[in-house]
């Protein structure tokens, strides 16, 4: 097997007290479609953001495509080829979502830094935006200020941002949270639309949509990862079942 | 929007065109043109207060500066008369030593600004909130106290006399009433400021406007925002420098004051009156300011700051975008730019 795309060796984080990552490993090989699961608090943000700097851990290293990242900003890993998406709306309020889009894509292409040429008279990255936005059903508000989008066009432009980025390597974070169910299987659609070299490695609750979308499975609890494997092996071993979808069955494994 | 939704995938839909949108932005409007034009009338109009327009140039200018990094990167500065005196000193210490000519004066101001800027950047860029206020609050009293205690150079206490002005181009001395000095101001103030709408227009620009909005999200896409904010950190010291040139220029003195604290509140009350974040606000807020205090020059200052500070409560509290937003409230949304 040729090397993974995204991989984790032995990180380690606390907070304080709280031990949020002990000694994860985790390989995601290119084109792979991976879910993280877990309970509440079991430290899947946590892993997501050192794995794109927005955290450092304590130890351990964190490999893209066989190279060393561990040191590397958060913008020198996105130029790298690792974008992410945020649990919680992390998008930019009085910037229309068009606007915000062709920032991210000038990002890339390098032309987020010329202060005298317009904005306008670069029609290949606004075209770009625009097409970005188009293939998240968002073109028709996209001239609208971010803050006055609907809920779950807010969670589209999260993942919009993100690709324009070019990512090889994307980590989702609950792209469905809040969102509606019959909506959200919807936007798991668009996902599994992205180019196959994509390798997306997401986090969700929803077990339907885990086991529809995701071809391994990874289960973390308490900071460690419990087991790993395909969507058939998890949802039949048995610890799984307890720490996960068994005790809280009364509500549903889908809590936010 | 309607049931129609099958296009909204690929096709663009007839109703929106992105290039069309982000230029109608970049578009001069009307009210600029006659605002501009309207800067012209002191020539003709108001002849006596030439002396103050040109002031209200050069705070203008000065005013300018400021909005980029406040209104536009989100950077607060209690310390920006720092860039203005650096600016003031310079021209002034270029002068009095023999070189008078005032635009080669105005670029070694702005790049001995840009320097001090530069030297700052590193230390602002990297903490918010209070503890920004607080590094430009001491930026500030550090700059005066070594312009203070420097006054083999810069005449201490006393100011610095001495400063010649030669005529601009050769051709315009700076004459009693001030003609030449609100002229030389004015150009210099248009030329800078179309320099700042590009930049506020272009893709660095629009990059500063998103680490305002949201910093944490910015890295995330792949930007730099120390490197970012630096950058206009420098060219906004660069502008206020050249504010500070102007001042010295046309009144060929320059004294503490120009560093010192007062300088630079006064700055924020004008940006917070005008509206931040949309340039004009900066200049509409000098005006206003710098009128007011004119005709009220004959209260105490005591008297002159209680007006302004019930004006800037106001204003803060019914005019959150600025007197300049409360105007464009007025205009018919079609006329407005988003
Ligand atoms: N910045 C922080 N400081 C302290 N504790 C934190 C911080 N961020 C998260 N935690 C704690 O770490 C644990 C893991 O959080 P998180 O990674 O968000 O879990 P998950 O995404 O799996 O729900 C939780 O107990 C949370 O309260
Ligand atoms: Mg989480």
């Amino acid at each position: 097997m040729s090397e993974a795309a995204l991989a984790t060796r032995g990180l380690n984080m606390r907070f304080g007290s709280l031990a949020v990552a002990q000694g994860i490993d985790i390989s995601v090989p290119r084109g792979a479609r991976y879910a993280l699961i877990g309970p509440n608090g079991a430290g899947k943000t946590t892993l997501i953001n050192m794995i794109t700097g927005l955290l450092r851990p304590d130890s351990g290293t964190i490999l893209l495509e066989g190279q060393d990242i561990t040191a590397l900003k958060t913008d020198a890993r996105v130029k790298r080829g690792l974008a992410r998406t945020f649990q919680i709306n992390t998008l930019f309020p009085h910037l229309s979502a068009l606007e915000a889009v062709t920032l991210a894509v000038s990002e890339r292409r390098g032309e987020a830094g010329n202060w005298w040429r317009r904005l306008p008279d670069y029609s290949e990255t606004v075209d770009e935006a625009y097409e970005i936005l188009a293939s998240m059903q968002l073109a028709d508000v996209c001239l609208q200020p971010t803050h006055s989008l609907a809920y779950g066009q807010q969670r589209l432009l999260e993942i919009a941002l993100a690709l324009a980025t070019k990512p090889r390597v994307l980590l989702l974070d609950e792209p469905a949270a809040g969102v509606p169910r019959n909506e959200s299987s919807a936007l798991f659609e668009a996902i599994a639309r992205l180019p196959d070299d994509i390798t997306v490695l997401f986090i969700e609750h929803d077990m339907d949509i885990v086991f529809r979308f995701a071809s391994r499975i990874i289960v973390l609890v308490g900071g460690a990862t419990l087991m790993e494997g395909t969507p058939a092996e998890i949802s039949s071993d048995p610890k799984v079942r307890e720490v996960y979808l068994g005790s809280s069955h009364t509500g549903g494994a889908h809590h936010v | 929007m309607t049931t129609a939704t099958e296009s909204s995938a690929t096709k663009p839909s007839a109703s929106v065109d992105p290039r069309a949108f982000l230029k109608r932005q970049t578009r001069w409007s009307v009210f600029e043109v006659l605002f501009w034009l309207a800067t012209l009338s002191p020539f003709f109009l108001f002849e006596t207060y030439l002396s103050l327009a040109s002031q209200i140039a050069i705070t203008a200018l000065f005013a300018v500066s400021l909005d980029l990094i406040l209104g536009y990167a989100g950077i607060i500065s209690l310390g920006h008369a720092v860039f203005f005196g650096v600016g003031a000193y310079t021209a002034g210490i270029v002068s009095k030593y023999g070189w008078g000519e005032p635009i080669s004066g105005l670029f070694i101001a702005a790049a001995a600004a840009a320097i001090v800027g530069y030297l700052t950047s590193f230390i602002i860029v990297r903490v918010q909130h209070l503890a920004l206020l607080m590094i430009t609050l001491g930026l500030g009293f550090i700059a005066v106290e070594i312009a203070n205690s420097a006054d083999w150079l810069t005449g201490g206490a006393d100011g610095l006399l001495g400063v010649e002005t030669w005529p601009v181009l050769g051709i315009w001395d700076f004459d009693l009433w001030g003609k030449t000095a609100y002229g030389f101001a004015l150009v210099v103030l248009f030329i800078l400021f179309v320099v700042s709408r590009r930049l506020v227009h272009s893709p660095f620009g629009l990059s500063l406007r998103g680490i305002r909005e949201n910093a944490v999200r910015m890295p995330a896409i792949g930007a730099p925002n120390p490197r970012r904010l630096q950058k206009v950190y420098v060219i906004s010291a660069a502008i206020a420098g050249v504010a500070g040139a102007l001042l010295t220029q046309t009144t060929e003195f320059a004294s503490l004051e120009v560093l010192g604290f007062q300088r630079s509140a006064d700055l924020a009350i004008i940006l917070i009156l005008g509206g931040t974040g949309r340039l004009y606000g900066a200049i509409i807020g000098a005006i206003i300011f710098m009128v007011a205090r004119d005709q009220l020059a004959d209260m105490n200052p005591q008297y002159w700051y209680f007006w302004i500070g019930l004006l800037l409560m106001a204003v803060v509290l019914f005019l959150p975008d600025g007197i300049l937003g409360g105007l464009t409230r007025l205009v018919p949304a079609r006329w407005r730019k988003p």
